[in-house]
């Protein structure tokens, strides 16, 4: 039995004209232990899809499943067992935790309130374990300090700490590395992959970021989603080195590189239109067919493409292009790997 | 493009030195003691060339882009150096600059471009409003004129021009409003443009636009350029030279193919194995330990040591200088030689 | 025992230091601790004067009447002294009353949200369009207002709408921050969001608000005894006024000073109520709270 399934949920924001749809008919699995990157870009639905995993939004149509039984139809003590089993970490260090409140409030305040501690002390001590699982060390420097005397990573970390106090089996990490300074990054990325092996928490990790994804999720998944929609969505090997949906293939070619050489020799994929759809007023058929370079005009415009699985892993929204790889690396002759040996070593004067 | 040929400030490429920093200090006072932003500063940016600051927060990477332009903050003070900015011969320390002065040479000479698009516009005015009120505060008398220039510079940076021209800021997108608050800034026909985290904000398909609009601007049009961006991949993309910054310092300086594949400064090598590139394989990744420093109560010596792993005692009592490593390529650390043998055992590869 | 006591000077004395960062704020704290001396303490020293002195008719001040003397020949100053008490504890009444309706309620209708929240929003409006002062005067007419506990009362449960719906406003937008939603997914109820993760964020408002709200019973409680529908009984702010205003004495050039001391008292109290505001909203700053 899958820890999370989604089956067909939408969800619409809004009455009449203001009325938009801001995840439509969405469904995937999440096994236990597994990962799940939701990548695509703002206003594709990834956030709000994120929330209604974590039961802090409904959705207006169709069923969330943990273990197998639909959160709407929980009684309370199976509600409250899904609602401590599955957290959420947000995206902004500054926003996710609480001005007033100290680290020690932060962390013993939920232990307390759910007896997963035995008293102050008990509860002390637990939250020290809990900030050296987060690398947060001396824990008992962090313990009294505010958000605002933290970096931007100590921060995240907090939030991390904070979510364990309830020993989730479910992480929803939305953006939860985007702010955060480039050479921190990594390490939290690490921090969380550490707490998949040790403490066998399935996540459901949300991100616009193509490559922190493939990080992430080398040995996961990857759904790509594009107006509300899943468009794509596989193992993430298969999705980043052989997209098959236009919108996925437009995404990585458009992604720039820390790298000139690899910058230089990236292949271009002209759109036909640059702007998005607005939600209020999305296009007919396949929503991704006005910027879409293969559009099939009276096909494409007119109904909506299935999610169908492809034979090479996963399933791909488009019937017209599903079965044909594209290269996004021009070949340079002569390789290129580079070396000092490109250069005659330098030698200062004198 | 069948306007380009109007477009009059198509610059000649590479001579001169437009734009030179020379030991440039910038101080902020806080309750708590000065903020050392930006500590000692030199850098020659030659006609036609685009550079990367790099670095993250706390850099002073911003902090030196707004201190060119003098649009710091009250609290902020240039406390030491000179910023000499030259055109046609004729040669003005910015510092020296009056009020009216430094109006004209901020849209004229030297021209800014923010990172967040939105809050540089006044909601209230059109697009067509905001480059009248500018190019006429400037001296333009004829509106026909400057409506002709304006929508140019609109087609220029690829936007419908005569539908943007006539709306409302919130009627456009983020990356609409990024493109036309880049042909605002040509407006004057600057020499120098200055750009802080152009793209960030910005997804990732629109970001390509704007690269590729960047690109144009400077393989095109030869513009001279400063690129401020925390992502590396910015840099690579846009940058003929790239200056690393940390602690508010360059701690390298050199060309974009030195940087990323022959890096001299431990930081700048732990910055590119921090970052992971989206196409191939799986690829390992290294953060960097410990956290950005504390501007207000810096490390002795080198302000990079607690987080480096080449750190000897030398680095803590001694804060290296600028020495020369390649041909222009220069990098302040005491091991510069170690990274330079680490990198033949292990080098950089592009996919 | 004495550690507690210890402890507790030594908070204070951080709360006060913190206080100090604002030195507008902090005059204007000073200038209340004086009025409040003055005013509860300051009558065992300076008994009001009632003995009517004919010779002795509007004087201006002088060494014996630092504040000169009023249609009876009476000492302003000693008014003034024992004037102050009746008004503070009708202010802070209807202060702590509104502000204490304001913040539960609209808290509670922010973050709730559905029927609790249209219910709080409807009578709020309903309280809102009931002009204020003339249902003071029907109010005064029907209830004996002597006891000036029910005066601050009565003035604090009229003083509350405009206040409810601004801290209204203010638990919705915290209720979107992420903070509070990591509280909900942390299933850590709903008297720990609004007590613990929504009020505390909202304390410098509160303040603020707590500060109008007393000036704004100030006003109406001074109109009251202006009106004459509060009884004269002894001494008091608003009384010496609305005598002042009957006896006339704007026509007189030498009974300014009759007229103008309660004035100046009650503009003196209500801005140093407002500037010391400045001061404690920095106590409610955890930057500053935690020594930087």
């Amino acid at each position: 039995m899958a820890l999370i399934e989604l089956q067909n949920v939408s969800r619409a924001f809004g009455k009449g004209d203001e009325r938009v749809v801001a995840v439509d008919t969405v469904s995937f699995t999440i096994e236990e232990g597994d990962v799940l990157c939701l990548v695509g870009e703002s206003g594709c639905g990834k956030s709000t899809t994120g929330k209604m995993v974590a039961g802090l939004l409904e959705p207006t149509a169709g069923q969330v499943l943990f273990d197998g039984q639909d959160i709407a139809k929980m009684d309370k003590q199976a509600f409250q067992r899904y609602r401590h089993a599955v957290q959420i970490i947000h995206q902004d260090p500054y926003a996710s935790l609480n001005p007033t409140q100290t680290v020690r409030q932060m962390i013993t305040r939920p232990l307390l309130r759910h007896k997963k501690a035995k008293g102050r002390e008990g509860a002390e001590a637990h939250a020290v374990e809990l900030l050296e699982i987060v690398d947060l060390t001396p824990a008992e420097d962090f313990m009294n300090k505010y958000p605002h005397q933290l970096s931007g990573g100590q921060r995240q970390r907090v939030s991390v700490a904070r979510a364990l106090t309830v020993e989730p089996r479910f992480i929803v990490a939305d953006e939860a590395v985007s702010m955060v300074d480039v050479s921190i990054r990594v390490s939290l990325l690490n921090m969380l992959s550490r707490l998949k092996e040790e403490f066998d928490v399935t996540f459901l990790f949300i991100t616009h970021d193509l490559a922190l994804a493939k990080y992430f999720a080398w040995q996961g998944r990857i759904s790509v989603m594009y107006l509300g929609r899943i468009v794509e969505d596989g193992p993430t090997q298969r999705v980043v080195m052989d997209p098959r949906h236009p919108y996925t293939q437009a995404l990585l070619a458009a992604v720039p590189e820390a790298d000139p050489e690899l910058a230089r020799r990236k292949r271009r994929i002209e759109l036909r239109s640059a702007d998005i759809p607005s939600l209020l007023d999305l296009p007919p058929g396949c929503t991704f067919n006005p910027r879409c370079p293969y559009v099939v005009t009276g096909e494409c415009d007119v109904e909506v493409p299935p999610l169908d699985p492809i034979p090479e892993g996963g399933r791909v929204a488009c019937p017209v292009r599903s079965s044909i790889s594209i290269q996004l690396v021009e070949e340079t002759p002569g390789g290129s790997v580079h070396t000092d040996a490109d250069i005659s070593q330098y030698q200062p004067d004198g | 493009m069948s306007n380009e040929s109007q477009l009059i400030w198509k610059h000649e490429a590479g001579s001169g030195t437009p734009l030179s920093l020379r030991n440039v200090h910038i101080i902020y006072g806080a309750r708590k003691g000065d903020v050392q932003a930006v500590r000692g500063v030199d850098l020659d940016l030659r006609a036609g060339e685009s550079i990367a600051l790099i670095g993250e927060s706390g850099s002073g990477k911003t902090t030196l882009g707004l201190g060119i332009v003098r649009l710091l903050v009250k609290s902020a003070d240039i406390s030491q150096g000179e910023i000499i900015y030259r055109r046609n011969g004729t040669e003005v320390n910015v510092l020296d600059l009056d009020k009216k002065e430094l109006r004209e040479f901020r849209w004229k000479e030297c021209s800014m471009v923010f990172q967040s698009a939105l809050n540089a516009f006044n909601p209230v005015l059109r697009v067509w409003d905001q480059m009248r009120d500018t190019a006429q505060s400037h001296g333009w008398k004829d509106k026909k004129a400057i409506r002709q220039r304006s929508l140019d510079l609109l087609g220029f940076v690829q936007l419908d021009a005569e539908r943007v021209i006539d709306a409302y800021p919130h009627e456009l997108s983020g990356g609409m409003r990024q493109r036309v608050l880049i042909a605002l800034s040509l407006l004057l026909d600057p020499q120098v443009l200055i750009l802080d985290e152009p793209t960030t904000a910005l997804d990732i398909l629109t970001q390509r636009t704007i690269i590729d609009l960047l690109r144009k601007l400077k393989e095109e049009q030869h513009f001279t350029m400063i690129f401020i961006s925390h992502d590396l991949a910015i840099a690579a993309e846009l940058a003929d030279r790239i200056a690393t910054m940390y602690a508010g310092r360059i701690v390298e300086l050199g060309s974009a193919d030195d940087i990323f594949y022959r890096p001299r400064h431990p930081y700048t090598l732990g910055l590119i194995r921090a970052v992971p590139k989206v196409v191939g394989g799986f690829q390992e990744l290294f953060s960097i330990p410990g956290s950005p420093p504390d501007l207000i109560d810096l490390p002795s010596g080198c302000k990079f040591h607690p987080r480096c792993p080449y750190a000897t005692d030398k680095c803590k009592t001694e804060e290296p200088d600028l020495v020369t490593v390649g041909r222009e390529h220069e990098a302040a650390c005491w091991h510069w030689r170690e990274v330079e043998e680490e990198l033949q055992t292990n080098p950089l590869h592009s996919v | 025992m004495g550690s507690v006591f210890l402890g507790a000077v030594q908070s204070m004395g951080a709360t006060l230091r913190i206080m100090s960062y604002n030195k507008v704020g902090f005059t204007g704290f000073i200038a209340v601790m004086l009025i409040l001396f003055m005013s509860f303490i300051g009558p065992f020293f300076v008994p009001l004067d009632t003995e009517t002195k004919v010779d002795q008719i509007y004087q201006t001040p002088s060494a014996e009447h630092w504040m000169g003397t009023d249609h009876q020949g009476r000492d302003i100053f000693s008014q003034i002294v024992n004037g102050g008490k009746d008004v503070i504890i009708v202010a802070v009444v209807a202060g702590a009353l509104s502000t204490f309706i304001a913040v539960t309620f609209g808290t509670l209708a922010g973050f709730a949200g559905g029927r609790i929240d249209a219910f709080v929003v409807s009578v709020t409006d309903i309280v809102l369009t009931i002009p204020q002062l003339p249902l003071l005067l029907v109010l005064a007419a029907l209830i004996k207002l002597n006891n000036i506990v029910y005066l601050g009362i009565i003035l604090g449960a009229l003083g509350w709408p405009a206040l409810l719906r601004a801290v209204r406003s203010q638990a919705l937008s915290l209720k979107q921050r992420d903070f509070v939603e990591a509280a909900r997914a942390l299933d850590l109820g709903t008297t720990h969001i609004i007590f613990r993760e929504i009020v505390p964020n909202m304390m410098t408002y509160i303040i603020i608000s707590f500060a109008l709200a007393m000036t704004g019973a100030i006003y109406a409680q001074v109109a009251l005894v202006l009106f004459g529908l509060v009884p004269f009984s002894g001494s008091n702010w608003g009384v010496m006024l609305s005598l002042a205003w009957v006896r006339g004495a704007i026509y007189f050039k030498d009974s300014i000073w009759y007229i103008m001391m309660p004035v100046a008292a009650i503009v003196i109290l209500q801005l140093s109520v407002v500037t010391m505001t400045r001061s404690l909203e920095l106590v409610f700053n955890p930057r500053l709270r935690s020594g930087e």
